[in-house]
């Protein structure tokens, strides 16, 4: 433990973070403002994830840090670092001992429990935001229930391209109410989102939070004849062999060699650990 | 003022804010998110005729920044200097309140709490309802955070259905008793009968 406060932030932010998740989850996929402080972080390395982290942590957690899936990129690791610091938490890689999970742009592919929570960093919480640049005037759709635009853009996307092309940050609908931007989490992941976990999510630099609650309804948007898709690389995991988890295309070298491997490291280690080998498991272990 | 109720006055907060403050925090957290399903919560020791559960809550969430309302029963000196001394809260009407604290008649009529605005519907008030008990349900309920169905305790129906019904505006509420707390937030949906 060290000098800092518990979780880094002073009690009075803490409290205004906190007023705000419950709000957030009162009203599940609406954007409450809160005002976000200068994180000793830049804006992007996830400043609103981890304010939101430190609002929600106690001193009993388990923290758990991934980006893209990751445990051990230079992003999750320097947040866990963070917390172990200024927190004083205990931190884990595996999924199923974290009790908070802050996240960067995935699910974890193990099922999450209602014992645990999920913080995900929010780059631009605003899923009308590259339609309408104007904040009066997305405040002004939402209140209205004025999504018809997200569904022209979804429309042009069909008659471009023949299909739904979005496939990060694919915009859902929570509850029958709200559209809400997922975080760019590949859509893969959307379905997940209907689980028996917390969810937070923190927008440091544009200031929001907000909230799905366990079980609630979230519904990633389609047209009855373009049904919404779960995509992922059509490929086993070459180090584990899972065939079910979201993939990773990594380049070998330049003579077009590559391997598709687990985004979520946690999950392809303890399917090596429990003996299961993809097509180049071995050299790798 | 006496020193007895001085005393009273200055002792009673969390022994460790910043642990305690968490640890009361996901108490609340987690029953905003599961409706109906009660949580352990502690660590304040607010004036006689206020339950611990209530009184953490308050020192949880409230500071200079939110304004509390205080139902004429439990309105006292005691309670008001205990609030400014540990959170520095404005004592503030109806109307202006962010957070309103009494017994569910003495709250009434529910209408002069503000419900947010449509551009808005986090600007809106939490109730602390204080309850003689929390595990009696009479209520049927369903919505986010409910896997399939749950039950609580309220202190009437109609209210809570009508507050849903304003949905995305609306009250939220927590109901506390002793050392416990459970939450109603408007997306629930209400019936009879547990």
């Amino acid at each position: 433990m060290s000098d800092y406060n518990f979780a880094y932030l002073d009690e009075q932010t803490k409290r205004m973070i906190r007023r705000a998740i419950l709000k957030g989850l009162a009203v599940p996929g609406y954007q409450v403002p809160f005002a976000s402080r200068e994180m000793p972080m830049p804006y992007g390395w996830g400043t609103g994830g981890v304010q939101v982290s430190a609002a929600a942590l106690t001193l009993d957690d388990t923290l758990k840090v991934i980006d893209q899936g990751a445990d051990d990129t230079t992003n999750a690791v320097s947040i866990r670092q963070f917390f172990e610091k200024t927190a004083g938490v205990a931190t884990t890689e595996e999924t199923k001992k974290a009790s908070v999970i802050q996240t960067r742009h995935r699910i974890p592919e193990a099922e999450l429990t209602e014992e645990q929570i999920l913080v995900y960093q929010v780059p631009i919480p605003e899923p009308l935001r590259f339609l309408e640049p104007r904040e009066t005037e997305t405040r002004k759709m939402h209140a209205l229930q004025e999504y018809g635009l997200m569904h022209v853009k979804l429309y042009e996307d069909i008659s471009q391209h023949g299909a739904i092309a979005t496939a990060y940050a694919y915009p859902v609908k929570v509850e029958g109410r709200y559209v809400m931007d997922p975080s760019p989490i590949p859509k893969f992941d959307n379905p997940k989102m209907e689980m028996a976990a917390i969810q937070l999510f923190g927008a440091g630099r544009e200031q929001r939070i907000y909230a799905v609650p366990p079980y609630t309804r979230v519904v990633s948007l389609d047209f009855e004849d373009y049904p919404f898709e779960a995509t992922k690389a059509e490929h086993p995991c070459d180090l584990c062999g899972a065939e079910d988890s979201y993939l990773d295309e990594v380049i070998l070298d330049d003579a077009g060699c590559r391997m598709f491997v687990c985004s979520d490291t946690d999950y392809c280690r303890t399917r090596r650990e429990a003996g299961h080998l993809g097509r180049m498991g071995e050299q790798a272990a | 003022m006496c020193q007895q109720s001085r005393n009273t006055v200055f002792t009673g907060g969390f022994s460790n804010p910043p642990v305690a403050a968490a640890q009361a925090f996901r108490a609340a957290m987690n029953a905003m998110a599961r409706p109906g399903k009660v949580q352990e919560i502690t660590g304040a020791a607010p004036p006689e005729g206020i339950s611990v559960a209530a009184g953490s809550l308050l020192l949880t969430l409230c500071d200079p920044e939110t304004g509390v309302y205080l139902a004429p029963d439990v309105d006292s000196e005691a309670l008001r200097g205990w609030l400014a001394f540990h959170t520095g809260a404005p004592i503030v009407s109806a109307e202006q309140a962010g957070f309103a604290l009494g017994c569910w008649q003495e709250l009434q009529p529910l209408s002069r709490f503000r419900i947010g605005t449509a551009e808005y519907p986090d600007r809106s008030a939490t109730l602390i309802v204080e309850m003689r008990s929390l595990n009696v349900p009479n209520a049927g309920l369903n919505g986010p955070g409910i896997k399939s169905t749950a039950s609580m305790q309220l202190p009437e129906i109609a209210a809570f259905q009508a507050n849903a019904a304003l949905y995305p505006l609306g009250l939220d509420f927590f109901f506390s008793s002793g050392s416990q707390i459970a939450a109603l937030p408007r997306s629930t949906q209400v019936t009879v009968g547990a």
